[in-house]
């Protein structure tokens, strides 16, 4: 088990762990919009699949957020 | 400027306010701040950006008031139902302040007129309400080396962050807009009247500091929050050396509108 930050909450989980995986497991509820930040770096979402997590780092999901006008 | 005894009299709790005083109601009264959209955002942007006593501020939306606007537009009333959303602005604007000088623009922020709008602007506010104007709305301020408050709100939800040329742009953080109907917008999803409140405001909050040069922008930073729980968060973000616009090597050196990449993105399997 590897303890490991997503959006400043603690997580335990079994590292490595692909990024895939990981965004599977949060239920992201829109795996292909999301933005995501691996210590403080975004990752290009072609790399989505072969970016590991590893034991101690820090995740961030982005997610969109439209609307204001109209 | 000189302040008179009445202006004094009318921004005395700014002037009192250490950060700010005298000096900074003038910084205040010398802005010339842009308000793109007249909506959810724009419209409690623009109520206290116009009491506070920006000098001059900019409006530009091309819809009329309608009577669904109502719930959360609160610049905009009954009686304005089918009147231009610049000029009903405008009017109340007036009523507010009148030290405030208002330019109207009755038109869409497009590719065509981008530029040549914000080039007049120290700070722009976006308050649009789609993705492929927040892109053109990052993508101008960029080029023309504008900062700009970024504003999305949905359902329960608000999202903001704040550009100063050299820090992480939206395209840094979302690379490029959602394909159509992929994320809902307020229409669609609807959204509670109160958060457009909340966001517009911090908006103008962020609007006022960047004139007065009082506290810490929110650069390199991604505020978000729910009012469900009321938690808000802000997560630290870096700009992306692979920017496609504030970049080393940038792909985007002109604007396109509704350019949405939808080649990046897969459609939705939901
Ligand atoms: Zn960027």
């Amino acid at each position: 088990m590897g303890n490991i930050k997503v959006n400043d909450n603690d997580q335990q989980i079994a590292t490595p762990i692909a990024l895939t995986e990981l965004i599977a497991i949060n239920k992201v509820l829109q795996p292909d919009m999301v933005s995501v930040q691996v210590n403080g770096e975004f990752i290009d979402r072609e790399a989505f699949g072969s970016t590991v997590i590893k034991d101690g780092d820090q995740v961030d999901f982005l997610y969109f957020m439209g609307g204001g006008a109209r | 400027m000189n302040l008179t005894d009445q202006q004094i009299e009318r921004y005395s709790r700014h002037i009192l306010l250490q950060d700010v005083g005298v000096e900074g109601q003038e910084k205040i009264a010398a802005g010339r701040v842009l308000v793109i959209g007249a909506g959810g955002l724009g419209a409690p942007a623009l109520l206290y950006l116009a009491a506070a006593g920006v000098g001059t501020l900019g409006v530009i939306d091309g819809d009329v008031v309608d009577l669904s606007n109502l719930q959360r537009q609160v610049i905009h009333f009954t009686d304005d139902v089918g009147r231009a959303k610049v000029e009903s602005a405008r009017a109340k604007i007036a009523q507010i302040n009148p030290d405030v000088k208002v330019i109207t623009h009755q038109a869409f922020f497009t590719e065509d007129n981008a530029l040549e709008i914000i080039k007049d602007y120290d700070f722009i506010v976006d308050g649009t309400d789609n993705f492929p104007v927040k892109f053109l709305i990052n993508d101008a301020c960029v080029m023309g080396g504008k900062p700009f408050s970024h504003g999305g709100i949905l359902r329960f939800e608000g999202q903001t962050f704040t550009h100063l040329p050299g820090t992480a742009c939206y395209r840094c953080m979302f690379g490029s807009p959602p394909p159509p109907n992929a994320v809902p917008t307020c229409s669609q999803a609807g959204v509670l009247g109160a958060i457009a409140g909340m966001l517009g405001t911090i908006q103008a909050a962020e609007t006022l500091k960047f004139l007065t040069g009082v506290g810490e922008l929110l650069t390199d930073r991604l505020l978000t929050f729910n009012a469900k729980s009321m938690n808000f968060k802000t997560v630290n973000v870096r700009r992306r050396e692979r920017c496609p616009v504030c970049g080393a090597h940038p792909t985007i050196t002109e604007l396109h509108e509704s350019e949405q990449a939808a080649c990046e993105f897969n459609p939705r399997q939901q």
